[in-house]
């Protein structure tokens, strides 16, 4: 690791928990209703949307008609992505005249998007129409993205009411997340993108003549052709939402997504931001700030070690080059390291810090290419997707998870001090074992039953473009990706192909919505309880030890289900003789 | 207090607090009666038998862990004969044998251990089965000794029936007595061999089937139906017959389902992952299914699996140990989460009578005058607080008892004088209230007596005034007396996070005085049964659990209440009724053990299965370098114990796993100690012990298992 790194991990962590604090506190006001200011602004809006969608602000809703609410929205969503594709051809807004997108990648495209995994198994500026774009997939990168903050929302209320029926409305969590939170963001996001020289235009495709022409292999005046549209909101909208789907196919590393060290910086930031602000606007909604920063921490805890080590890694360059004599050291004259699918302009601090970000955020967008990491470079991403999208995770999506882990860390130390387990005051019975049980197991079983799959068809072994052990870190990290709804692609997997679109479609679609159903069961089954007062014999969940104990839980759940096929992957790869 | 009323178990307890401790850390909650070994030999060989037995697949059903392993030592059985009949299979057929050989130990050894834990509570159930044996019982056509009567077997009556049981007869059912009093030997069921009384009307009128009249004749009704009596209760707790799971043991199940499900797939995918990894490197073979099963087995939590009902069963066990009949498994768990105990004061803070704590002379008056006018004054007063005033004023006199002279009347205590004494031929000594004593000093007190009369008041005590006579010579203080080591009992509990609540009817002053010295967090003075449930409920609804302990009618709703309710054995049937335990050496201070047990049947539970789960990281690194040896000759880097060959690793892995059942049998019958501290050091310590010693200890005894298997020669 050089200074370098360590300065901008520093520097990016600092500002990233600077940001989160005054975010999060704005984000228990707006879902108690309490943010004035923004409310005079925002109110009428608000308002307008509830009386144009015929909801009553006020209603309280059980978990099943929550649960209910939130498929219907989230499945009529999905349906109306894949109808847009598949009709796209006959439909306005197409300015490039594209044709209709076939059924596999069109039925991965709209769970992807909707499931907020946005895992791509198209190039973007060359399959989907800017109507496509706009209409289907941006704005489901916002309503995707307020789906899991609402999720969160309601699980916090189960744990904050006493002997309550609702977990609250559905609609305006949905409403709040984006109007309030989302979309505010990313209007601030957006223009300082553009000022880093993002595109944002509804025009079409620049043409440009070629500088030099022997480029050309017919030597006829040459064109190339450079696809410009609404890039900056859409890039701003991909990184804070944790939706990843770039408006290029190279996503980030493109440089019209991403064109300067400033531009990487904003990004990264708002790859985490409101994944590290949910930790203590949850604190704030189940009245235990201490919780929230406990959480903050515990991801902090799980994360940290995993950029060391793709850092240390990607850093100390491929032995093999060594022995051919190459000079990977670091000096001013080059970066040294493992430079292979990196930016020459991002160098490899800038590239590993953002792989482990993306890949801790369920973010899944990239400035370089994991495929071309070092094997235990690459492990590190591998890993903070295999470990179940908890640290830090999907916007609320990966703080929901971590509350599943904390129910199950803590049913087994509640046991361990002679007490029915309780977490906030609320004890852990039957139902919420079961339901904590299906939520994390789910995501883990739809990534190995999908990669034995893979291994036992054809086609699934034909998509895989490396031989040896990293084809199979390939298809373990696609499928993994699509489980924990991260979406991003190692590369070297042609997953455009019927078995893998429809296969990696199913994993996300069950990888999202069974870790979502047991999370509002929870949600309900909490409400209706009463609170357990805290006494000398409760165990804290705020302090070090909790932190500790919950870390221990997601590191030791994740390792026992995937170590058999990280050592056939990674592992063996990185053992070779 | 009744003078045969066995002598209080709680007394020697609290006489010595220290001796307890020091017993519950090596064994549990104290042991009353029956002190036996963890295991003994008649007990094994029992139990050996019953694990065969238990191999029946409609039980092994109920243990789904178990089943698992069961299925697969089915499984790799049929791979062993196959590869001994047609002499082909995925591995030599020695291995595979011995694998399937060490699976089926596996489950016998999970079967033992239940068997073990049954075994101990059924020698136990066959003795009380001979009290419960059927008896002739004498019904009455009315409830009067001169009834005509007609003789029926004891399985024959029904509630409501009254029978006649005279002296040396059994009592042949549950009942209450209608009229008489009687020597009662319950010990059949207590273990207590001093005779009880019970007598009809009162809080001791209750009386047990089994148990023998020793004394005179009872006239008892019928209150319980043949088969569901109190000793039949008893016999199928310690039988485990009736076991329901508990809520936290259904939730842990659900957790250990959820993990062998994911073991279930993690082994099952290895198959076409290793495939595939077979066509990537050109080399090697697929991993084996006696390998593959052989890992299953090892990942899914068998250690807890194997051992949970019987940390269950011997919970229930303890408890009974304790002398403490739960109606449900539900309500032991629950006490583990008490956080109130609603403590009676008499008998359980204090002992119940006032005593002399100290003496106040009037100004001018000498201790020693004091002292031998308030012992002379209470020489013909022979209750307990006038004991007490001599034992205290001797001492005062340096031990020395005054003897008066001459002829002594003794005067005795009435409700209209309100004072005692003695009247000696040359003088008249009197104790008693303070406005009596001002009646017969003919007018007021001095000044600083009557402060110090308030002030003895004030602070819970009762003021005696000693006059000697015209002379007022000072004031004698009367107090309850805290049991020694009561104090560090709750200072116990506070630390482990429960609240204690004295119950009391005193007046409040006294209550708080009491309640102070005794280290009580809050008190409820002047209770009567209203007040006691509503303040149970206002804890409930506040999120408390309450657990009480009670003995006469009157606490019946309350224990009905109380989320833990004990009564005490030597109570009424309506109290016995409304509680889900019967303490049977009717102990006040028991709750105090099952909350232990309690928490014990926890802390065993969670303890373990952190201990199952951190085992398997040991046994990825012995078995998946050993499983894909063939393909990746590389991942032997993985095997840090440096195992002897790929069979040896599996084996030894296979053998650990199987051997850590029997070696953890002991703790899980034991349970593991609970000692009296905050959550969050009992957690730092379990999860030291369990947690870190469960990912370390294997390493060292699967490489110890290994080269014992390849010195016998058993692998290749």
């Amino acid at each position: 690791m050089t200074a370098i790194g360590v300065l901008q991990l520093g520097l990016w962590a600092t500002v990233l928990t600077l940001l989160a604090w005054p975010l999060g506190a704005y984000m228990a006001r707006v879902y108690r209703g309490e943010a004035k200011v923004a409310a005079r602004v925002l109110g009428p809006i608000e308002r307008a949307v509830y009386r144009f969608a015929g909801v009553r602000a006020d209603e309280d809703m059980s978990w099943r008609r929550y649960a209910t609410a939130l498929l219907a929205f989230n499945v009529g969503g999905l349906v109306l992505v894949y109808l847009l594709q598949r009709l796209q051809g006959a439909l306005p807004g197409n300015p490039e005249s594209l044709p209709a997108v076939a059924p596999p990648v069109a039925w991965n495209t709209a769970v992807s998007f909707a499931s907020n995994t946005n895992w791509q198994a198209y190039g973007g500026e060359t399959t989907m129409s800017q109507l496509v774009a706009a209409l289907g997939l941006t704005v489901q990168n916002f309503v995707s993205a307020a789906t899991g903050m609402a999720v969160l929302v309601a699980l916090a209320r189960g744990f904050a009411r006493r002997r309550a029926h609702g977990i609250g409305s559905f609609w305006v969590d949905l409403t709040r997340s984006t109007l309030y939170v989302l979309l505010p963001l990313a209007l601030v996001l957006a223009p300082l993108l553009v000022s880093q020289g993002v595109p944002q235009t509804t025009a079409g495709h620049h043409v440009a003549a070629m500088l030099d022409v022997t480029a050309a292999p017919d030597g006829d005046a040459p064109a190339q052709v450079i696809a410009v549209g609404p890039v900056a909101s859409q890039v701003a909208i991909k990184q804070l939402g944790t939706n990843g789907g770039g408006y290029y196919n190279a996503n980030s590393a493109h440089p019209l997504e991403n064109p300067t060290p400033l531009s990487n910086f904003l990004e990264a930031l708002a790859i985490l931001l409101i994944p590290a602000a949910t930790c203590i606007a949850f604190g704030r909604l189940v009245v235990a700030r201490r919780q929230g920063v406990a959480l903050l921490a515990t991801m902090w805890l799980l994360f940290v070690p995993f950029v060391a080590l793709t850092l240390w890694q990607e850093q100390r360059g491929n032995p093999a080059l060594d022995a051919a004599g190459a000079d990977q050291t670091a000096t001013s004259a080059q970066a040294g390291g493992n430079m292979e699918g990196k930016e020459v302009r991002h160098g490899i601090a800038a590239s590993a810090l953002w792989a482990t970000a993306t890949t801790a955020a369920s973010n899944g967008s990239v400035n370089s290419m994991h495929d071309s990491y070092t094997p235990l470079g690459g492990l590190g991403p591998l890993a903070l997707i295999g470990l179940g999208e908890v640290a830090f995770g999907g916007v609320g999506s990966g703080l929901y998870g971590l509350m599943l882990f904390a129910i199950v860390a803590v049913f087994l130390a509640g046991l361990m001090v002679g007490r029915t387990p309780e977490l906030l005051g609320k004890k852990i019975e039957v139902r919420e074992m079961k339901m904590a049980s299906w939520g994390l197991v789910v995501p883990h079983l739809a990534t190995l039953a999908g990669l034995a799959l893979a291994c036992v068809t054809a086609e699934g072994v034909a998509a895989v473009a490396n031989p040896g052990p990293h084809g199979f870190s390939e298809a373990l990290y696609g499928f993994a990706s699509a489980a924990n709804n991260n979406g991003s692609a190692f590369a070297g997997l042609d997953a455009a192909g019927p078995f893998y679109a429809t296969a990696l479609g199913v994993c996300m679609f069950v990888g999202r919505y069974w870790v979502i159903l047991p999370v509002l069961a929870i949600a309900g089954a909490l409400a209706r309880k009463q609170a357990v007062p805290p006494s000398a014999g409760t165990l804290p969940t705020d302090g070090p030890m909790f932190v500790a104990l919950l870390a221990g839980t997601v590191v030791l759940i994740g390792a026992l289900t995937l170590l058999p096929a990280l050592a056939l992957g990674p592992i063996a790869e990185h053992l070779l003789p | 207090m009744s003078p045969v009323t066995p002598p209080m178990p709680d007394l020697a307890r609290a006489e010595a607090p220290r001796a307890p401790a020091t017993a519950s850390r090596d064994r549990g909650p104290r042991v009353a009666h029956h002190a036996r070994p963890v295991l003994d030999g008649q007990l094994v060989r029992r139990a050996a038998r019953d694990a065969l037995v238990k191999l029946d697949p409609r039980r092994l059903i109920k243990h789904p862990v178990m089943f698992v392993v069961a299925v697969g030592a089915a499984f790799t059985s049929v791979l062993a004969v196959h590869a001994a009949l047609t002499g082909e299979g995925d591995a030599p057929v020695g291995f595979v044998a011995a694998i399937a050989l060490w699976l089926w130990f596996t489950v016998l050894f999970g079967n033992f251990a239940e068997a073990v834990a049954e075994g101990r509570g059924k020698a136990q159930a066959d003795a009380l089965r001979q009290a419960r044996r059927d008896v002739p019982a004498r019904i009455l056509a009315a409830p009067r000794g001169d009834a005509a009567t007609r003789e029926v077997a004891s399985s024959a009556l029904r509630p409501g029936d009254v029978v006649l049981v005279e002296a040396g007869e059994v009592i042949p059912c549950d009942g209450e007595i209608v009229e008489g009093v009687a020597a009662v030997d319950e010990s059949a069921i207590t273990g207590e061999s001093a005779p009880v009384i019970r007598e009809s009307g009162g809080d001791r009128s209750a009386v047990t089937g089994g148990t023998r009249v020793l004394s005179d004749a009872l006239i008892v009704r019928v209150t319980t139906a043949p088969g569901q009596t109190f000793l039949d209760r008893m016999i199928g707790m310690v039988e485990g017959a009736r076991r329901l799971k508990t809520p936290n043991e259904l939730a842990l199940d659900i957790l250990l389902a959820a993990l062998t499900l994911v073991f279930l797939l993690v082994t099952v995918t290895l198959l076409p992952f290793s495939r595939y990894a077979v066509a990537a490197a050109g080399a090697g073979a697929p991993v084996t299914l006696t390998v593959l099963v052989a890992l299953l087995v090892c990942l899914i939590p068998t250690t807890i699996g194997g051992l949970l009902s019987a940390i269950g069963i011997a919970g229930m066990d303890r408890l009974v140990q304790a002398n403490v009949i739960a109606t449900s498994g539900r309500a032991v768990e629950a006490a583990g989460d008490v956080d109130v105990l609603l403590l009676d004061k008499t008998g359980t803070i204090t002992f119940g009578n006032r005593q002399a704590r100290a003496l106040h002379p009037a100004r001018g008056v000498s201790m020693a005058t004091l002292a031998e006018a308030a012992v002379v004054a209470s020489l013909g007063d022979d209750t307990p607080e006038g004991k007490s005033i001599v034992t205290l004023g001797t001492a005062h006199l340096g031990g020395v008892a005054p003897a008066p002279s001459g002829d002594a009347r003794v005067v005795r205590f009435t409700a209209e004088t309100r004072m005692s004494g003695v009247d000696l031929p040359d003088r008249v000594v009197r104790k008693g209230a303070a406005d009596a004593i001002a009646r017969q000093a003919g007018g007021a007190l001095p000044a600083d007596v009557r402060g110090r009369v308030d002030e003895v008041a004030s602070g819970g005590a009762t003021p005696l005034v000693v006059i000697d006579g015209a002379r007022v010579l000072g004031v004698v203080a009367l107090a309850d007396v805290v049991k020694p080591g009561i104090r560090e009992r709750f200072a116990e509990l506070r630390r482990m996070g429960i609240r204690t609540v004295m119950i009391t009817g005193d007046n409040p002053l006294t209550a708080a005085a009491i309640a102070a010295d005794a280290g009580v967090d809050d008190f409820l003075a002047e209770a009567t049964p209203e007040a006691k449930l509503a303040m149970i409920r206002d804890y409930q609804a506040a999120g408390h659990l309450v657990a009480m302990t009670g003995d006469g009618t009157n606490d019946a709703p309350a224990l009905a209440q109380a989320d833990v309710a004990v009564a005490m054995n030597s109570g009424t049937q309506a109290a016995k009724e409304a509680a889900n335990m019967v303490d049977l050496d009717s102990s006040p201070t028991k709750l105090l053990d099952i909350v232990t047990v309690g928490k014990q049947m926890l802390i065993t539970r969670g303890a373990l299965t952190t201990f199952s789960v951190a085992n398997d990281l040991a046994k990825y690194f012995a078995i998946v370098p050993a499983a894909f040896a063939g393909v990746y000759p590389q991942l032997g880097r993985l095997d840090v114990m440096g195992l002897h060959s790929p069979a040896s690793a599996v084996m030894s892995a296979v053998i650990f796993n199987a051997l850590i059942i029997v070696a953890l049998i002991p703790l899980a019958l034991r349970g593991i100690v609970v000692r009296p501290r905050p959550a969050v050091e009992t957690l730092r310590r379990n999860l030291l012990v369990f947690g870190l010693g469960g990912v370390v200890l294997p390493f060292p005894v699967i490489k110890l298992i290994d080269l014992a298997v390849v010195g016998l020669g058993l692998v290749a």
